[in-house]
């Protein structure tokens, strides 16, 4: 398509910014709705804040309950997950796209290892009679109702934010085959990476916060 | 030239029915229109509600309705009202409509996300009214949802909260493509001090809609969770505390207000110039007070709970921040003022909706003020004179905006002129029956008529009747005001270009517009609002190229 132009009144042109192809602003979009996500599990952090402070004692027992080992791995994955995605994307970017395809994949497998694991993990809990409105955990100490409470609400959302990834990343596969995404088109593949390093950033958090206060 | 309404692109390439062509249209006019249709629909059905419970308060004693009734029914006066029609209200129509126009764009930055936002918009209004129809009633916990009651009632609240979180989404989408589109596709020329007031009103409030909404979002999907999963965050048999809740819940609401009222304030500085014929008075002073409204705005939700339980370093704190406000909101008041001295002041319809909402604001600011300081607070809290309050400043201030930005820019979205008579009408009818309406409340509360009762002591009847009157008043004039936008559809003359002499970019293209907007984008180096002898200074040819 051509570029359209604007003239001043010295009739010098001027290029317009077209909605159709604009780069710089699908990218500055995405880091406004990152922003959103921020606020969003800020919230939440606010809330362990505030009910660490109250209730420290019993927040640092339940820790304690949680396997630090398999947090702990699943931290390994997503931090090499992130490496894999953004690799990924400077393959294609360099043309190499069955390189990009390779690592994208890649990513997506890890993401799905995590949420096994994560299955495992709530999995353990539940037979354990620990989640949310059970007798067994209702009968626990304030403190670790709010944190088993908490803990069930953030890894969830965290895992809803996994799982959306993984649908994210076998879309980026389909455009890369259909050649929505190519080496000089790039921008959802961008996007994407944008929001697993969100993803990775997000539990990076999380990690320390439910696991590592008991250790 | 085929206006918009003629051809349209949508989501699925070129569509032959005509109703589907509106359903999936792209263009950011036609989504700015359905988004009206609907929310004015919404606003009719939630002004219904309070004429019957006006009706019910016309005397003391119970009449014709429930107590449970009664509660359903201002929860679902507060909720259509706040979540459906005034929060969203502004941005998602007029704003919808203008910003590109205004921009000198040929459309927003993510037009088929544009259109995602007005269904998520529409789910949520399924959601919301379903609950009408579905389980024990609708909501009857008021539009603030509070825990632990919430978590509590037997009513339908789960369908309310999840409609209410839905329209957040689109709410948040909405107020992205703004940012984004204000950011990168503003006329070549048109730095951020060049762009309309209009324009900045909805730039502060799209940063609120994106950075707030998230907040109350995840609050009410935890009071979801609560009642389904009984997780305990806001409950306190298991240790949670219902006051988060509302901290969190008015972290969201108070800039909520602000979001409600920018983009009203904008249209404002979009009619006093064009009226008055001179250029607005302190222009960078209005586009940075919006930003700072926007800012301080975030500091003040504490203001809602000094009856709650809160330290009283902190309720000196929000006092504090909260009469701060008042600093831009009155810089820009006198800035308004100070473009009408002098001016050869035209009062046609949209000017006399405007001078209204400024008398009205101005009552609702200052009553607030007594509100935000500690003491006349514990006095006033929950009674008449806090529904006084935000009535004057939302329905007296923003809803007056809105409907003089409808009948301003009225001829540019129809290409039709209004009847100016059946127009005049129409505003002294609801102005009367406005401060009739609400007046009173202001003496009912003061003496002690606490708010959101079915019934009321026989010594407040006179206001409540008083009230009663108002209430049909003001109802008669926005009917009137239906015909009158009605019959200019009908039979109107055709308003041309440029009715009112005005300066801003979509006066410039022909009404209705055409659909890419502009044939050619115009270069902007000049100043939004300049008059040379009540004239517009700045005209361009059909390519347009400035010609003078």
């Amino acid at each position: 398509m051509q570029q359209e132009m604007a003239y001043d009144a010295q009739g010098q042109p001027h290029p317009v910014v077209d909605f159709h192809n604009d780069y710089g602003g699908a990218k500055f979009g995405f880091w406004v709705f990152l922003m959103t996500e921020a606020m969003m599990f800020g919230t939440l952090f606010l809330l362990f804040a505030i009910y660490f402070y109250r209730h420290t004692e019993s927040y640092v027992a339940s820790s304690g309950h949680l396997d630090v080992w398999l947090g702990g791995t699943n931290t390994m994955i997503l931090l090499i997950s992130t490496y894999t995605m953004g690799l990924g994307t400077m393959m294609l970017r360099r043309g190499r796209v069955r390189a990009a395809v390779l690592l994208v994949g890649a990513t997506a497998l890890m993401a799905l290892i995590f949420l096994g694991i994560k299955a495992v993990e709530w999995n353990m809990e539940i037979s354990r009679g620990i989640y949310p409105g059970s007798g067994v955990l209702d009968a626990l100490d304030r403190g670790e109702i709010l944190f088993f409470g908490l803990y069930f609400v953030m890894t969830g959302l965290h895992g809803l934010h996994v799982i959306a990834g993984v649908a994210l990343m076998s879309w980026v596969l389909l455009l890369i085959r259909s050649g929505g995404i190519r080496p000089e088109h790039t921008i959802v593949m961008k996007n994407v990476t944008l929001y697993w390093d969100f993803v990775h950033l997000v539990w990076i958090i999380l990690f320390p916060l439910f696991y590592m206060i008991g250790v | 030239m085929p206006s918009f309404y003629h051809e349209t692109h949508t989501m699925f390439g070129h569509l032959r029915n005509p109703v589907l062509q509106w359903i999936f249209s792209i263009d950011h006019k036609r989504i700015g229109l359905m988004y009206m249709t609907l929310m004015f629909t919404l606003f009719f059905l939630a002004v219904g509600a309070a004429l019957t419970m006006r009706a019910e308060l016309f005397a003391p004693g119970a009449q014709f309705l429930e107590p449970q009734t009664y509660n359903e029914l201002f929860t679902f006066h507060g909720v259509t009202m706040i979540f459906l029609f005034i929060v969203p209200g502004i941005p998602a129509t007029l704003g919808n409509f203008l910003l590109p126009l205004m921009l000198g764009a040929h459309d927003v930055s993510f037009p088929r996300l544009n259109l995602i936002s007005f269904w998520f918009y529409v789910l949520g209004v399924i959601l919301g009214i379903s609950s009408l129809v579905t389980g024990h009633g609708f909501a009857d916990t008021g539009w603030t949802f509070y825990a632990p009651y919430s978590i509590r009632t037997d009513a339908h609240v789960l369908s309310t909260l999840s409609a209410a979180f839905i329209l957040g989404l689109s709410s948040i989408l909405t107020g992205l493509n703004f940012i984004v589109t204000i950011h990168r596709l503003r006329a070549p020329g048109m730095g951020f001090f060049k762009m309309p007031l209009f324009i900045w009103g909805l730039y502060a409030t799209a940063w609120i809609q994106v950075l707030a909404t998230p907040v109350v979002g995840i609050t009410l999907l935890l009071v979801i969770l609560e009642r389904t999963l009984g997780i305990g965050i806001f409950d306190p048999t298991k240790g949670g505390d219902p006051v988060l809740f509302e901290h969190l819940f008015w972290i969201y609401s108070h800039p909520a207000v602000y979001l409600m009222i920018l983009p009203g304030f904008g249209i404002v500085s979009e009619v006093l110039p064009a009226f008055t014929r001179r250029t607005i008075f302190g222009y960078h002073a209005i586009a940075i007070s919006s930003a700072s409204i926007a800012g301080i705005g975030y500091l003040v939700w504490g203001h809602h709970m000094y009856t709650s339980g809160m330290s009283d370093l902190a309720r000196v704190i929000f006092s504090f921040l909260t009469f701060l406000v008042a600093v831009p909101t009155g810089v820009k008041i006198f800035d308004w003022v100070a473009t009408m001295y002098k001016g050869s002041i035209v009062l046609a319809t949209p000017m006399l909706w405007i001078l209204g909402s400024i008398i009205n604001f101005t009552v609702g600011g200052l009553t607030g003020l007594t509100l935000g300081a500690i003491g006349p607070d514990i006095h006033l809290h929950d009674t008449y004179y806090v529904v006084a309050h935000f009535h004057y400043t939302i329905l007296g201030g923003v809803i007056f905006m809105f409907i003089g930005g409808l009948h301003y820019w009225y001829p540019k979205i129809t290409g039709k002129l209004y009847d100016e008579g059946l127009g005049r009408i129409a505003f002294g009818l609801a102005f009367v029956g406005f401060n009739m309406l609400w007046f009173p409340m202001f003496l009912a509360g003061f003496f002690g008529n606490p708010r959101r009762y079915f019934d009321y002591l026989p010594d407040f009847t006179v206001y409540h009747q008083i009230s009663g009157v108002g209430a049909l008043l003001i109802a008669s004039g926005l009917v009137m005001i239906v015909y009158t936008f009605y019959r200019g559809l009908r039979s109107g003359r055709d308003a041309g270009p440029n009715p009112w002499n005005a300066t801003t970019l979509e006066w410039h293209i022909p009404s209705p517009p055409p659909l890419e907007n502009f044939p050619k984008i115009p270069y902007v180096d000049f100043e939004p609002y300049e008059y040379e002898a009540g004239e517009p200074l700045v005209q361009f040819d059909e390519n347009f190229r400035r010609i003078r």
